[in-house]
């Protein structure tokens, strides 16, 4: 069950993003990234429901990616706690992309090799998708360090609200279909430094890293976001949409 | 999503009669108007003002079905319906793209949506109260939409005949994915039926207001329609919707929400009962339900979003004099 666990923690992760990013829609600064961020939206949860699909198959149960959506709880998601967070402002928010997708990009590179057909299927379209998140959001990152006094004190609020995060991003899911997180840091590491001195971005000082997600532990912001979410399928079970 | 049947253009004009009469002759003749052509300035206000409706509808239009992108009930709905609403975006761009081309800019027409002066249509100041409004506005709305966007593909302005050409295939997409909805909850349960019929009650009248007034009661429309940038009267394409789309609902099961709609065979079409033109001038005007917060929700994104902008622009700036100073 390594990969059935590994797959939802991959699905989930993908999900709460996109969810989050779908929030966006109809708000943004400018209609042209109410177009991109709604693109964000797309992949990640078009990705998630791949990832679903697949670990319903290997779970066996007769489980549909919907009811791995809409009927677990809180306590049973296991995404990241980053990917949780509000979406604060558009910094905020393309911070988050940028180190999820920072992240993501190598993991999906690396997956292409994989002995494993779905997961290497998977990967082949995720990895182009990655790679453009980071750059779109690597030249918001920049424009914004490197615009106005506002902008670039936002900019570095949110590098600050964001440092207890990104850890997480390299612990669990071991098994032998798909990479090794903790491997993939140097090249997250890099991504993120080369973004920051562009920026004029400062990599603060270490903090505690929060993590739990892995474990169902999550922050409060999580529960409701599901509330939101599978109200529909809670209301009317069994109901087909 | 659509362009509302134009409310308050003004299209007097002041040229001497041989330039209007060579410029009509173009028109009669089928030619194409395009951005650097002389035109009488009272149908360049008339256009501005109607794809400036038009895009400020599509943008307005978004926030209705954005109210329930988070709530999708599935992964394949929320998928469809996000894409949907993205579409409405980019039919906004080209729309703001072909204003444009009249000596507008984007940010202008955005100011005045924000100020209450520009209009757009009525329709999106009903709020969407359930799952099942998804597919009444998919249906009835992009349906609406569709009927007068079709007649607008002949336009007689270039730039927007091009724009709907390429907005219309999208709409009809959503005028199924639209009435596919309703279906999959007119075959699911008791609960779920109701809720498709009470969203046919509340936007089948609103949907027929959408082609706006009486021809009798619509100021300028004979002089659009002679500039043919309006090919149909609203009353023709009012009644080209019901007819097309009261067999779609009696398909569902659903009844339309109008004790006098008939069959009349004579004119092979439907009677149907009066619009509440009080309600649709009270909407227009601003005391819809949702008017203060759709207007108040793009000013905030706007507002909101100001930081980014002047940061985008210093940016540029900054990168500019980089590129000079080298
Ligand atoms: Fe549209
Ligand atoms: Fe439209
Ligand atoms: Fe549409």
């Amino acid at each position: 069950m390594a990969l059935y666990r590994a797959l939802i923690e991959l699905a989930d992760d993908h999900l709460v993003l996109g969810h989050r990013l779908s929030e966006w829609c109809g708000h943004a600064p400018m209609l042209e990234e109410d177009l991109a961020l709604s693109n964000f939206a797309l992949d990640l949860i078009g990705t998630a429901r791949s990832l679903y699909a697949y670990a319903a198959e290997i779970e066996g149960k007769g489980r549909s990616e919907d009811d791995l959506a809409y009927l677990r709880n809180e306590r049973e998601y296991l995404n990241c706690l980053l990917v949780e967070r509000p979406n604060g402002d558009f910094a905020h928010t393309m911070l988050r992309e940028f180190y999820f997708a920072a992240f993501m990009e190598p993991f999906w590179q690396a997956a292409l090799a994989s002995n494993d057909k779905v997961i290497a299927g998977i990967a082949g379209k995720a990895v182009k998708e990655m790679a453009y998140h980071m750059r779109h959001a690597g030249e918001w990152i920049v424009r914004l360090g490197d615009g106005t006094e506002e902008s670039a004190a936002r900019m570095q609020a949110a590098v600050v609200d964001l440092h207890p995060y990104w850890e997480e991003l390299f612990s669990g899911g071991d098994c032998d279909a798909l990479p090794d997180r903790a491997a993939l840091r140097p090249a997250w590491e890099a991504s993120v430094k080369a973004v920051f001195a562009e920026a004029n971005l400062d990599w603060p000082e270490p903090v505690y890293g929060q993590n739990g997600g892995r474990d169902g532990m999550h922050s409060e912001v999580l529960g409701r976001m599901l509330s939101d979410m599978q109200y529909l399928q809670r209301a009317h079970p069994g109901a087909t949409w | 999503m659509y362009s509302q049947g134009l409310i308050g253009a003004d299209s007097r004009t002041e040229e001497t009669d041989e330039f209007l009469a060579a410029f009509q002759a173009r028109i009669d003749a089928e030619e194409k108007i395009e951005p650097t052509d002389a035109m009488p300035e009272g149908y360049r206000r008339t256009l501005i003002r109607q794809i400036g409706q038009h895009a400020h509808s599509e943008i307005v239009g978004m926030l209705p079905e954005g109210n329930w992108i988070t709530r999708a009930p599935s992964l394949k709905r929320k998928l469809a319906l996000l894409a949907k609403v993205q579409d409405e975006g980019g039919h906004g761009l080209y729309l703001y793209s072909a204003a444009e081309t009249l000596g507008v800019t984007r940010e202008q027409m955005t100011e005045e949506l924000h100020a209450g002066k520009a209009k757009y249509s009525s329709i999106f100041n009903y709020p969407a109260l359930s799952w099942a409004d998804m597919g009444a506005i998919g249906w009835l709305v992009d349906g609406a939409a569709i009927m007068n966007q079709v007649a607008l593909c002949r336009c007689s302005y270039g730039p927007y005949a091009r724009a709907m050409i390429r907005v219309c295939a999208e709409e009809s997409f959503h005028q199924r994915q639209g009435y596919e909805i309703m279906l999959t909850l007119c075959n699911g349960t008791k609960e779920q039926k109701e809720m498709a019929q009470d969203a046919l009650n509340r936007f089948w009248w609103p949907a027929l207001m959408m082609f706006g007034p009486h021809d009798g009661d619509s100021a300028h429309s004979e002089q659009s329609m002679k500039w043919k940038i309006k090919r149909f009267s609203n009353d023709a394409l009012r009644e080209k919707f019901i007819n097309a789309t009261v067999p779609q609902a009696e398909f569902l099961g659903l009844t339309v929400p109008d004790p006098d709609l008939e069959w009349n065979a004579e004119k092979g079409g439907y009677d149907h009962g009066d619009i509440d033109w009080d309600e649709f001038w009270r909407v227009v005007k601003g005391d819809g339900v949702m008017n203060r917060e759709r207007v108040q929700m793009r000013k905030d994104a706007w507002d909101n979003g100001a930081w980014v902008r002047e940061a985008a622009l210093a940016h540029a700036g900054k990168r500019a004099a980089k590129v000079a100073a080298e």
